[in-house]
């Protein structure tokens, strides 16, 4: 490949990071690329933030190597390496104006003031914080903080721009704000972004690629929508937005479809092949908004899926009104619980479902996910 | 909820005892000491209220003048050193694994809760002629002298012990090693308020480590510097025991002459004139310290 944004900038070898008897990065392998929006995305304690700290050289791996740029960085200290951070908590010296703080790094340099100034500038504008540079932080509202901590990095010109949790500091809907900008100022300044969060919806909306972290190890590593619809585990499957899980066996398992015996479930048809284990357990996996719902009598099957197969019958037990969607939850005849959800497409045709209603769920045959662990 | 000041017999009964004691024992007391600075002494145990400003005139003599400008230059030096002993032992503690934080700051406090005449006389056993100091610079100086020998030179001359006792350098010795702790607790307490991310945002961004603690830890740390300063200083200008045991005949401070004029001279108008002077000088540099605080807390 000749794209110049396909080159590694960041090589994680094999990267191990214990704390005492608890192992906190496990044998980590991963290469981020150039001009990448890159996500670490995991429960608290998964390690993230721990990798993310041995990108900047807060911590020192135990084991395996770092490579950023392709200089082995176990020997350079936090502040001879080619990346920058944000902080979580921003850390804006406040005892500095909002230009002094972004000048920060720049006066540590030889460059000359009208340079500085110029840069600063530059950095505030892109920031959407021109006019700010007097200020001291404590006249500042969080979102604007963490613009400053985010024109405090971007003037250095960094390889890599990693963030901690950027965004988890602000109300929600400066959030979904947030997300935005920070796609669009990746995009325009093209610095390669290496942010960490425990938010799923954060992750999804802005990376490029996601590496999803469990216990110490990468999960899995994929775009955000092959992170949703072919999650590679249960973990993924649950971590990454709702999901429906059910134990079964495979008994059909053909180039073109496979069927899943799930006790819970009934026969599921899936229209590909999955090449699974014949009598292993396994899991099917199908996400709310790819489960139909219909009043019961009313479903008359759907033309790629046979008869018997990927239907359910059961009982509204309750329901959240969430504006654009409405979540049911849905009691199946055996006890098992499933999560659908329906969008309101029209203001006022709704087919209307409420509590205590019976209903058939019916899905597709692409619907469902096998997963084998 | 209700202001508790707003209930005036709960306010009263908790606060009659300590404002009762403090009237009797302290305003109380000190108010007849002030009123001494005014008077005159009127045969061996009397003083006469003449409202005079005699003693006042006294004090600013040139000999007393003196001593107060030493006592000034002895308790900023001992500031001064315990600023700079005192700055690394804190940012050491609040930088040291959590576990061993308790006992470190244990260590610093421990000298506090012993006895300060005990103390003092441990430091005499230091620093005396034949005292632990002296011996263990003869043994390198003899370490010295035979590995001179051993390559074949001269040896050196014999050990001349040196004078650590009973002079400036001894008050200076004891009085930094008595107010270490003033120092420190006030520059832990603040450096550990610090955000520690702010250290790791200043190295991410190129600065070293002296240039972090230069340009942030300490300008974050100032409100902790200046009270460590003022609670140093001002025990430090009024001491007594240190001079006392530790200096010599040239190193009696504001504190010994104070003494003198209660006991040996006789003369309680002029000692609580001195003591007045003293206290003047604190409270203004109370003042100037919380104006200080008070403004940054403003910012």
């Amino acid at each position: 490949m000749n794209q110049p944004e396909r080159q590694p900038i960041i090589q994680i070898q094999n990267v191990t990071k214990r704390f005492g008897p608890l192992t906190a990065v496990d044998k980590v392998s991963l290469d981020i690329l150039s001009g990448e929006f890159f996500v670490l995305l995991g429960p608290s304690g998964c390690g993230k933030t721990t990798l993310l700290r041995m990108l900047a050289g807060f911590e020192l791996p135990d084991e395996g190597r770092i490579l950023i740029d392709g200089v082995d960085m176990a020997k350079v200290p936090p502040n001879k390496r080619p990346v920058n951070m944000v902080f979580q908590s921003y850390a804006i010296f406040p005892h500095m104006t909002v230009a002094d703080n972004v000048a920060y790094g720049l006066t540590l340099q030889k460059v000359n003031k009208g340079e500085i100034a110029d840069r600063v500038n530059e950095a505030l504008n892109l920031v959407s914080l021109g006019g700010l540079d007097g200020r001291m932080p404590d006249q500042l509202s969080g979102g604007q903080r963490q613009r400053v901590a985010l024109a405090r990095s971007l003037v250095m010109r960094p390889k890599v721009l990693l963030l901690d949790e950027p965004l988890s500091a602000l109300d929600a809907k400066l959030r979904l704000q947030m997300q935005m900008e920070l796609s669009d100022l990746q995009d325009e300044v093209g610095i390669t972004f290496v942010t960490v969060t425990h938010d799923q919806d954060e992750a999804l909306s802005m990376a490029c690629r996601i590496g999803v972290m469990n216990k110490g190890e990468v999960a899995q590593l994929a775009t955000p929508s092959d992170l949703y619809e072919f999650p590679a585990s249960r973990f993924v499957a649950d971590f990454i937005g709702t999901v429906n899980l059910f134990e079964g066996q495979l008994i059909v398992d053909e180039p073109d479809r496979a069927v899943a015996n799930c006790p819970e479930l009934g026969r599921i048809y899936i229209n590909h092949g999955v090449t699974g284990p014949h009598d292993a357990l396994i899991w099917v996996a199908i996400r709310p908004e790819k489960v139909g719902m219909a009043k019961p009598g009313t479903y008359r099957g759907r033309p790629d899926v046979p008869e018997g197969h990927n239907i359910s019958e059961g009982r509204i037990k309750s329901m959240s009104y969430l504006g654009d969607i409405t979540l049911y939850a849905v009691i199946l005849d055996n006890g098992r619980m499933m999560h659908v959800s329906r969008p309101n497409i029209s203001r006022t045709d709704q087919e209307d479902f409420t509590w205590d209603d019976r209903v058939t769920l019916h899905w597709h045959g692409s619907s469902p996910v096998v997963l084998l662990a | 909820m209700e202001s508790w000041r707003l209930n005036k017999k709960l306010f009263a009964s908790v606060a009659a005892l300590p404002i009762s004691w403090l009237l009797f024992f302290f305003i109380v007391p000190l108010g007849i000491v002030w009123l001494y600075s005014f008077g005159r002494n009127a045969g061996l145990t009397e003083v006469e209220f003449s409202g005079t400003f005699a003693n006042y005139l006294r004090a600013v003599e040139p000999l007393y003048l003196e001593i107060f400008g030493k006592s000034v230059v002895v308790a900023a030096l001992t500031t001064v050193l315990c600023l700079v002993i005192g700055f690394p032992v804190a940012l050491a503690i609040v930088f040291a694994p959590e576990k061993w934080r308790p006992y470190l700051l244990l260590l610093v406090m421990l000298p506090f809760w012993t006895n300060l005449l005990i103390r003092t006389y441990a430091l005499i056993a230091v620093l005396r002629t034949e005292g632990y100091a002296n011996t263990v610079m003869s043994w390198g100086w003899a370490g010295a002298s035979g590995l001179k020998t051993l390559v074949g030179l001269e040896p050196l001359p014999a050990w001349e012990p040196l004078e650590l006792l009973y002079n400036n350098f001894a008050v200076v010795v004891g009085l930094v090693y008595v107010h270490l702790p003033f120092m420190v607790l006030p520059l832990y307490a603040a450096l550990d308020k610090m955000d520690k991310s702010l250290i790791e945002a200043s190295l991410d961004l190129g600065a070293s480590h002296w240039r972090t603690i230069n340009r942030v830890v300490v300008p974050l740390a100032s409100a902790g510097i200046w009270s460590g300063i003022v609670i140093t200083f001002i025990p430090a200008l009024g001491a007594y025991l240190t001079p006392d045991l530790l200096g010599g005949t040239d190193s009696q401070m504001i504190a010994n002459v104070i003494e003198r004029q209660f006991k040996r001279a006789n003369d309680w108008p002029f000692g609580a004139a001195l003591s007045f002077i003293l206290m003047y000088a604190t409270f203004i540099l109370v003042a100037i310290q919380s104006m200080r605080s008070k403004e940054g807390s403003a910012r």
